[in-house]
């Protein structure tokens, strides 16, 4: 049987942000985005904070409501960043089988070392202690025999705290919670899964599987399985990078959008990050998909499959703006759009030519494209652009290749 | 308070950092004469977290954090 951690920093940005700022420590803090770029959400907050129930996601103003005292803290992800390296230094000292999920949360293998420190409850207390005294920000960590329900522990008691689910006692910890707590499901699945009258997670482990793939298809069969603890899916080695399957950048506009023009700058912003980001990679991509949010904060997406990959920055603007104008009429402004790309194949591989396009111009672009690169990066993202961004130097003047944040992917 | 200080040390052939000297900006500086421990913690009173140097200065001791590669101490009032 393996032993697997889930380790969670508790508000871990607002910790962060504590621990930098002695004299905030005991009041309700918030840690926000950027309120003059229109990023003004709550990204973290910390436990007192909690009490008021300030939630992640909802706007500065909202939350001040709630709470009049609020502190609001910029972010510094440098900072972030700094914290989650540390914490998986700690996690190394254990195993090597640590798997990130996104910057705060990570899952450990520690069957190798469980013979050393006794049992797996040990490891977990000892990571807690280490990170709370190395580090001076707490964690809770989920200990059990597979991901999911190990990622249930940490959820299961916080903050500081260690939570054991072995075979013998899920069924009174894992069973009594609710069914919306476990992975994948989401606001439509727990009221589809509440129409049949599953509310918890033992009711789901429980209710008859041909049933639910009546209801669920494929999904039915992943439901239960998690929900029986079933999960056998392996903690991924630190040291194998993930196969990077999608790339995309989605911006918040400083301000809304009003005409084609000023959805072309942005996505022109966007398609240069990424596909800098591509070439970065090695990569060129067959399917090109764009997001749309509109004031309401309505939000769609469309995608379209290209004849040839592509890792050319004017041929993926082009696809981009081609769905954006099949799909939109700007019956209302625009306050998000977001580019981004998948089907991967090598850059490397040679590709069928076609009668209807000229290679001169793909080899063309592409010198362009590459010599654009290395300017950007001797010198800067701004160092050179396309004259239409000049006309609005507050709508473009985003970067979203440095921006860009980890979030974290898909279990599968 | 956290207070970030300039410190004169010494990198020996295996790569380890060891302070010798702290220097307040007002002039004055102090030998450090022994270092007691080294551990990574954090400073939950001056705000940081790092490599935690306890040093022993005139029969005081004194914590001297090295994070990243800057020196900081925790300036309490009185001082």
């Amino acid at each position: 049987m393996r032993t697997i951690l889930h380790s969670d920093c508790n508000g871990f940005f607002a910790s962060v942000e504590c621990l930098y700022n002695p004299q905030i420590r005991n009041k309700p803090v918030a840690v926000c985005g950027d309120k003059d770029k229109r990023h003004g959400i709550i990204l973290a907050k910390n436990e007192i904070a909690k009490k008021y129930n300030v939630k992640t996601g909802e706007p500065i103003w909202q939350a001040v409501q709630k709470c009049p005292e609020l502190v609001t803290a910029q972010a510094h992800y440098d900072r972030y960043i700094r914290f989650s390296k540390l914490c998986r230094e700690i996690y190394s000292d254990y195993t090597d089988n640590i798997e990130p999920f996104g910057l705060d949360e990570a899952w450990l293998d520690v069957t190798g070392s469980v013979m050393l420190y006794k049992s797996g409850r040990n490891i977990a207390e000892e990571i807690r202690h280490r990170i709370k005294n190395e580090l001076g920000i707490t964690v809770s960590i989920g200990v059990s025999y597979n991901k999911i329900f190990a990622k249930l522990g940490s959820d299961y008691k916080k903050p500081d705290a260690v939570t054991e689910i072995t075979k013998d006692n899920y069924k009174d910890i894992v069973w009594k919670l609710k069914a919306s707590d476990l992975l994948y499901v989401g606001k439509a699945t727990e009221k589809k899964l509440s129409k049949l009258g599953i509310y918890t997670i033992g009711d789901l482990a429980n209710f008859p599987l041909p049933q639910l793939r009546n209801n669920f298809g494929k999904w039915a069969d992943i439901l239960h399985n998690f929900s029986n603890g079933l999960d056998f899916s392996p903690v991924m080695k630190s040291n194998e990078v993930s196969a990077v399957k999608s790339i995309g950048n989605s911006t918040t506009a400083i301000r809304d959008l009003e005409n084609l023009e000023d959805a072309k700058i942005i996505f022109m912003v966007l398609c240069d990050s990424v596909c800098r980001r591509m070439r970065e990679q090695g990569f060129r991509a067959k399917t090109v998909c764009i997001s749309v949010r509109d004031t309401d904060l309505q939000s769609f997406t469309r995608q379209k499959k290209l004849d040839v990959s592509t890792n050319i920055t004017k041929d993926v603007l082009s696809v981009c703006m081609e769905l954006f104008k099949e799909n939109y009429t700007f019956s209302k402004n625009i306050r998000s759009l977001g580019v981004s790309v998948t089907d991967f194949e090598a850059d490397t591989l040679s590709h069928q030519t076609s009668i209807f396009q000229s290679e001169e111009e793909i080899i063309k672009s592409e010198k362009l494209d590459s010599t654009l690169d290395t300017i950007k990066n001797r010198f800067g993202n701004f160092a050179v652009k396309p004259a239409k961004l000049m006309f609005d130097k507050n709508l473009s003047g985003f970067n979203p290749k440095e921006e860009h944040t980890v979030h974290p992917v898909g279990y599968f | 308070m956290k207070q970030y200080v300039s410190v004169t040390a010494k990198f020996d052939s295996d790569g380890n950092i060891l302070p010798l000297k702290i220097h307040w900006d007002d002039g004055r500086s102090f030998e450090i004469d022994r270092i007691t421990d080294i551990r990574y913690a954090a400073s939950l009173k001056a705000g940081g977290a790092g490599i935690r140097y306890t040093c022993r200065i005139k029969q005081v001791e004194k914590h001297l954090f090295l994070e990243d590669n800057r020196w900081f101490v925790n300036n309490e009032k009185e001082h």
